[in-house]
């Protein structure tokens, strides 16, 4: 699979892409080879056990069916809850209820889990005994760009260490671990040794996903991670077999990796192809591991009854109701948040209501598409980047101007926090979010329920500061998320992906709403090969496999569901994105 | 000289940069605290999230949160004993209970108003 792999294996892509697939297939054709692997899994939807049928856990477990090979799941949602637990659980009895509450909020963003699951792998990197007795050893994950910034930065220690200055806010949920400090230098160093470790890029053959995957290569090669590896993971076979939308997505691949883009085009490359089934099981793996090829009987093809699966215009029908409102997407990257907002803001202004869409589109492509083609449509574009840089411009202008060199730089790896980006958008987005008292508010990102409650708790603060001066004469307080937790003003719409990983995402999501009070109006499972019409084998048996996760959404999940099919073409244009409402189904290449 | 010490509510950092806006007075009160430290006043900040044991082990500052729940905080204490409550209060008020002298020309030359920012509309404070 690949070849020369030094001690250390980092597997890294965004949810969904396969990672833990080939870290299991990498470790089973190391072991093939004589090798003895432990294998990582910080995947909270880890399905190690599932590949290897045997319970794993947070112990290191030798796999009985693959001789050489131990294997460890660590959970990162169940490390930052220890660590929460450690920190708020000796209060408990102490301190009020209300002020754990609030301790327990701070500590429940993803940065906390990043860290707790950085601290747990850092333990497992820099055991030399531990690691001595492997040859290998294959993590499913690998930290991010910031967090190994955040790590390398002498001023994220002095903080910790100069007792009562407690200003370390990214690393905030590590006060109190300081005496790790060697520890994760150790790993950090670890890390960047190009003869020690391999970091392996997955990415699907996608446009949009090679641009990201390229980001992350120079991110990461910048601060010294520079033995990458690139997988590219489910490529369409050329083999469509006459099938219009196989033969339409083929082109999709071939042309994204035409286009591939110029930083990720000179790594050492991997392609490796569309599978039929998710890989599941020793023999599965090991077929995968050697190239073997997939072969789907075609005779007896999954089925791909689409018919009770609901289209994205009855979610519009529900909404045009009000004929008026704020209506917001979420969901992860790459789920296609953009494209959804854009087809239910085209199809509403289509029935003839008065709509704003408002899009973080970094292309600029909806308004490209869009400009003028729907009457009773207008288009806003935020640029993150540019939101994004103000913010930081902003505080570095005001809180970063007394500051030492350190400590600038310290607050200026802060603000280059995912937090930073969603809240810069967010309030750039907040200027809009007025007018859908008047009309349609349609918006294709949505603020997490953590970042909510940290701006009401804000809110909350400003509340008793106008009690305290006596200024506030009565006038009704409105704080975000007050206004996001009515749903006759407010309706957020989860998109996510048919798949294990994705779903699992978007549930903690949605999970994260309801902390802050907030119900999900819908679902969207977007780019279903369920909803769409092939008569390919291998992708009819894909679309068999898409049921169990759309089951759960539907039964589970979801308080209502719409399945749009996979796009056979980029939907421009409001015809098109009209269409994706009007059907579902969308012809495939002409 | 005295010493102060401020009993933060649970932020990611006393800027309160990570997580929600940045809040002006934070920065103000962070910069009015630095020229407390510089008149040669011990200043220490202690944040609820970080070190939760230390608010429990301060019987003001307990019954405080006991009292008023965590809008009573900030609690700021100068020399052991409470100076205020539910605020941040400003340059010229922590001079006063440290006993430093204020002049007009120590004043900020920032505005510490709340409405400062343009982008305040989405807390719906001003």
């Amino acid at each position: 699979m690949f070849e020369n792999l030094p001690k250390f294996v980092f597997f890294t892509g965004k949810g969904g892409v396969g990672k833990t697939s080939l870290a299991c297939a990498t470790t089973i054709d190391l072991a093939s080879q004589g090798k003895k692997v432990l294998l990582v899994s910080t995947d909270p939807a880890s399905n190690v056990g599932q590949v290897f049928d045997t319970e794993i856990g947070n112990t290191i477990t030798p796999i009985p069916t693959a001789p050489g090979v131990d294997a460890i799941e660590i959970n990162p949602e169940e490390a930052a809850a220890d660590y929460r637990e450690s920190v708020v659980g000796p209060m408990r009895g102490i301190l009020p209820q209300e002020a754990l509450i609030s301790i327990e909020e701070q500590l429940s963003g993803a940065c906390t889990i990043e860290i707790a699951a950085f601290d747990e792998f850092t333990a497992l990197l820099t055991d030399n005994e531990l690691v001595d007795r492997y040859d290998h050893v294959v993590f499913d994950t690998a930290p991010t760009g910031h967090t190994i910034r955040m790590l390398k930065l002498p001023g994220a220690w002095s903080g910790f260490l100069e007792e009562g200055k407690g200003d370390a806010s990214c690393l905030g949920p590590l006060a109190g671990l300081e005496k790790q400090r060697d520890r994760y230098a150790a790993a950090v160093d670890r890390l960047s040794d190009g003869d020690a470790t391999r970091l392996v890029l997955v990415a699907r053959p996608r446009v949009s996903a090679l641009v990201e995957v390229a980001r992350t290569s120079v991110e990461l090669a910048d601060i010294g991670i520079k033995n990458q590896h690139l997988a590219i993971n489910g490529m369409m076979s050329e083999d469509a077999g006459g099938d219009p939308l196989a033969e339409a997505l083929l082109k999709l691949d071939q042309s994204a990796m035409a286009a591939i883009p110029a930083d990720v085009a000179a790594l050492p490359r991997t392609i490796f192809p569309l599978r039929s089934e998710n890989l599941v099981g020793l023999v599965a793996l090991k077929r995968f591991a050697a190239g073997d090829e997939d072969k789907v009987d075609a005779a007896r093809p999954g089925s791909t009854t689409a018919t009770d699966l609901p289209p994205l215009g009855a979610l519009v029908d529900d909404l045009e109701g009000a004929g008026k409102g704020l209506v917001m997407f979420m969901g992860k990257g790459g789920v296609g948040k953009t494209t959804m907002a854009a087809a239910v803001a085209t199809e509403l202004a289509a029935r003839g209501h008065d709509v704003l869409l408002t899009t973080t589109d970094p292309a600029a492509h909806i308004n490209e598409t869009l400009a003028g083609d729907q009457p009773g449509l207008t288009v806003s574009r935020i640029d993150p980047a540019v939101e994004t840089a103000n913010y930081r411009d902003s505080v570095m202008a005001s809180k970063g101007k007394d500051l030492d060199d350190q400590a600038r730089a310290m607050l200026a790896e802060d603000l280059r926090s995912p937090c930073t980006e969603e809240i810069a958008v967010f309030q750039a987005f907040s200027k809009v979010i007025r007018e859908s008292s008047r009309k349609f508010v349609i918006m294709d990102t949505a603020p997490t329920g953590h970042t909510l409650l940290l701006l009401d708790a804000t809110g909350s603060y400003h509340k008793d500061i106008m009690r305290h001066q006596g200024t506030s004469g009565g006038t009704k307080l409105v704080t975000p998320m007050m206004r996001l937790q009515d749903p006759d003003q407010t309706k957020i719409i989860i998109v996510t992906l048919p798949e294990t990983t994705p779903v699992l995402e978007a549930a903690h999501l949605q999970e994260d709403l309801r902390r802050a009070g907030i119900e999900p109006w819908g679902w969207i499972i977007n780019s279903s090969l369920a909803a769409a019409e092939t008569e390919q084998p291998l992708l009819r048996k894909r679309a068999h496999s898409e049921h169990e996760q759309i089951a759960n959404v539907r039964d589970v999940l979801a308080k209502r569901l719409a399945v749009v099919p996979i796009q056979a073409q980029e939907p421009i244009g409001a015809k098109k994105l009209s269409g994706l409402c009007r059907n579902g189904t969308v012809s495939a290449a002409a | 000289m005295t010493d102060i010490t401020v009993y933060d509510p649970a932020m990611c950092c006393s800027t309160g940069i990570c997580g929600a806006e940045v809040d002006q007075r934070l920065v103000t009160f962070a910069a009015d605290l630095d020229w407390l430290k510089s008149r040669g006043v011990s200043v220490t900040r202690i944040n609820l999230s970080q070190e939760p044991a230390k608010f429990a082990a301060n019987d003001t500052v307990k019954t405080v949160l006991e009292s008023k729940g965590v809008e009573g905080l900030p609690v700021v204490l100068t020399g052991g004993e409470m100076s205020s409550s539910g605020r941040y209060p400003d340059r010229a008020e922590l001079a006063r209970f440290t006993g430093v002298s204020f002049v007009a020309d120590d004043a900020p030359a920032a505005s510490t108003g709340c409405c400062g920012g343009s982008k305040k509309a989405l807390s719906g404070c001003c």
